[in-house]
């Protein structure tokens, strides 16, 4: 099964009722998959709107009615979507949005890129806010993080993202469901749908005073620092005896991971930190990495985004090394075997103790 | 004695914000008398987009909910998709019906969804302090149109209820005004019309209503309601749109 269609049997499975996107490559299986499977559910809507605005906006609407809610599209359609995602952080409404990313910046390329790590991370729209960011690298967890992301956006009230990209969309990979379609969900207590039998309800973001709005704020931002204590995750790959550390996530992590077994078969000691959650970044278990190792080595298929989170992390207390492609280009794991060796000769980690 | 005129059950207790004049409070009135009149408060949701009457969750005694400048026929479609056994009203002026909110809402019409937009054409932005508004008259001085509206530079006066009639889905057109009390009669008829559409889940219904604005206009409230007479509808004038609803008035 191709990632893009994973991903819409998991929603289905996670119990989404709503979905609504616009084409755009290369995430079209996905839309095509709900087309195909969702829309005709008793109980469960598909609209493929006039553009990324309306969609998202559609599901900031089904998300007040209390329904599970997902859009999908890749790069420039998510900036389109910044918008309704500011609006939905704000009103604190559930909302999974699926970023099958593409080589940028403008209309770019349609082959896999990371260059949308700064637009996710740091909220994305307008706005002092935080969505949480799930990094998939195989078929298999686009299906389990997908279903994660609903469970978290109802948990937090939160929007949550996934951040693939289109390699990770259009491989093919067995893939196996762990759920099964739930026939009914709970209604959300703060749900939207009539004042019967309690007092009318506003949901809203405007206010004319400011101190309120800070209130609002505090309480957002008191939600993510429960977030980041609880929801962290990552991976950590051969670390434990590792001089030099390869922080890589998605389809990057991917790729490194196979230079990393190349590494480790020529006798070099090499491990790999994977963020799961891109935010939360998990910060506290490269501080603690670093007691052991002091280079890393930064690899994304961007110039340098991630970097920043990493740097921020060890707070210098670790070298950092950067090796990005960027525009769309896909690096081989024999490349970036060659780019650890030489990074591992040049810093003397060979003969180190 | 006999109570002949009361607030509306549905019209919270608050004191309107609305400048002296405005047509805001006279729709509100209808809107909640309508909402009472048809046993609507507990199953209506209304969504205000930014503009003046974004606070009108503050006095429509039913749920509310806020949507993004213009994307009101979305938000109302989401709502609807997700729970079709409530009525939506979106509550959008002209500048985020009109202008920014122009696709969402030729669509929202295209694919019959069943929602009611309530559209207030004042012709000119009054929240942000009277620039120009899609909907502005040709030669009409605002704030952005300061030696009158040049069609030739600013275009010509969207006529939007004209081209929501022209899609399929749309059921039910009415254009009418709030400037005098047998207009504000015809304006209530009209909502009830519209609301009954969707009731029935027959498809998109909008009304236009021509709604003054003494202040950006820069008028006393009773020269407003005469230049709606005298100008706003040579270029919009009042009555039914399009109406293949099939059924003769709900009153």
């Amino acid at each position: 099964m191709n990632g893009n269609s994973a991903i819409g049997e998991a929603a289905i499975r996670a119990g989404c009722q709503c979905y609504f996107g616009y084409p755009i490559t290369p995430q079209n299986e996905l839309t095509e998959y709900m087309a195909t499977h969702l829309s005709r559910r008793k109980g469960c809507s598909f609209i493929q709107a006039e553009s990324e605005i309306a969609a998202i906006n559609m599901v900031y609407g089904a998300s007040l009615a209390g329904s599970r809610a997902m859009t999908s599209s890749s790069s420039p359609g998510i900036s389109l979507k910044q918008e309704g995602i500011s609006y939905l952080a704000a009103c604190e409404l559930p909302a999974v949005i699926i970023n099958m990313s593409r080589g940028g910046p403008g209309l770019g390329s349609i082959s896999a890129s990371q260059s949308d790590y700064f637009q996710a991370t740091r909220g994305g729209g307008h706005g002092d806010y935080r969505t949480i960011v799930l990094a998939p690298s195989s078929g298999q967890e686009l299906a389990d993080l997908t279903h994660r992301a609903f469970d978290l956006a109802d948990k937090y009230l939160v929007p949550v993202i996934v951040l693939g990209d289109a390699m990770l969309g259009q491989m093919m990979e067995p893939i196996e469901f762990k759920h099964e379609a739930p026939d009914e969900l709970p209604v959300r207590s703060n749900a939207l749908r009539g004042a019967k039998g309690r007092p009318s309800r506003i949901i809203k973001t405007f206010t004319s005073k400011p101190a309120e709005l800070e209130e609002i704020n505090w309480s957002l931002f008191r939600r993510y620092q429960l977030i980041k204590k609880e929801e962290t995750a990552y991976e950590a790959f051969m670390v434990e005896d590792a001089r030099l550390v390869v922080v890589a996530f998605g389809i990057a992590a991917r790729i490194a991971k196979g230079a990393i077994k190349n590494a480790r078969s020529n006798g070099l000691r090499v491990g790999m930190l994977r963020p799961i959650t891109l935010w939360p970044f998990p910060s506290q278990k490269l501080k603690d990495l670093s007691k052991k190792t002091k280079d890393f080595l930064v690899f994304e298929m961007n110039m340098g985004q991630m970097i920043e989170d990493v740097q921020l992390a060890l707070e210098g207390k670790g070298a950092v090394y950067f090796y990005g492609r960027p525009g769309g280009v896909i690096p081989t794991p024999t490349e970036v075997s060659r780019v650890i060796s030489r990074h591992y000769y040049q810093k003397g980690l060979k003969s180190a103790k | 004695m006999r109570k002949v005129y009361t607030r509306p059950r549905s019209l919270k207790r608050v004191p309107f914000h609305y400048c002296p004049g405005c047509g805001h409070s006279i729709v509100h009135r209808v809107m909640t008398e309508l909402i009472d009149e048809m046993h609507l408060q507990d199953r209506i949701i209304g969504i205000p987009p930014p503009g003046c009457s974004v606070f009108a969750y503050h006095y429509f005694d039913v749920d509310m909910a806020e949507s993004a400048h213009g994307r009101g026929a979305a938000v109302a479609t989401g709502i609807k998709r997700a729970y079709p056994e409530v009525m939506v009203f979106t509550y959008q002026g002209d500048g985020d019906l009109a202008a920014i909110g122009t696709a969402e809402t030729i669509h929202a019409a295209n694919r019959g969804e069943r929602i009611t937009a309530i559209f207030i054409n004042n012709a000119v932005y009054g929240m942000t302090g009277g620039q120009m508004a899609p909907t502005t008259l040709s030669e009409q001085v605002t704030t952005t149109t300061p030696y009158g509206r040049d069609v030739n530079l600013e275009g010509y006066p969207v006529k939007m209820s004209e081209m929501v009639a022209l899609v399929r889905g749309a059921v039910y057109i009415e254009r009418t005004a709030v400037n005098s009390p047998a207009n504000i009669r015809k304006t209530k008829k009209a909502i009830r019309k519209a609301l009954q559409s969707q009731i029935d889940g027959l498809g998109f219904s909008l009304v236009e209503i021509l709604s003054p604005c003494p202040t950006n206009w820069k008028m006393t409230p009773l020269e407003s309601w005469q230049w709606i007479d005298k100008e706003m509808t040579k270029e919009f004038p009042l009555g039914v749109i399009k109406d293949i609803t099939g059924k003769t008035d709900a009153d």
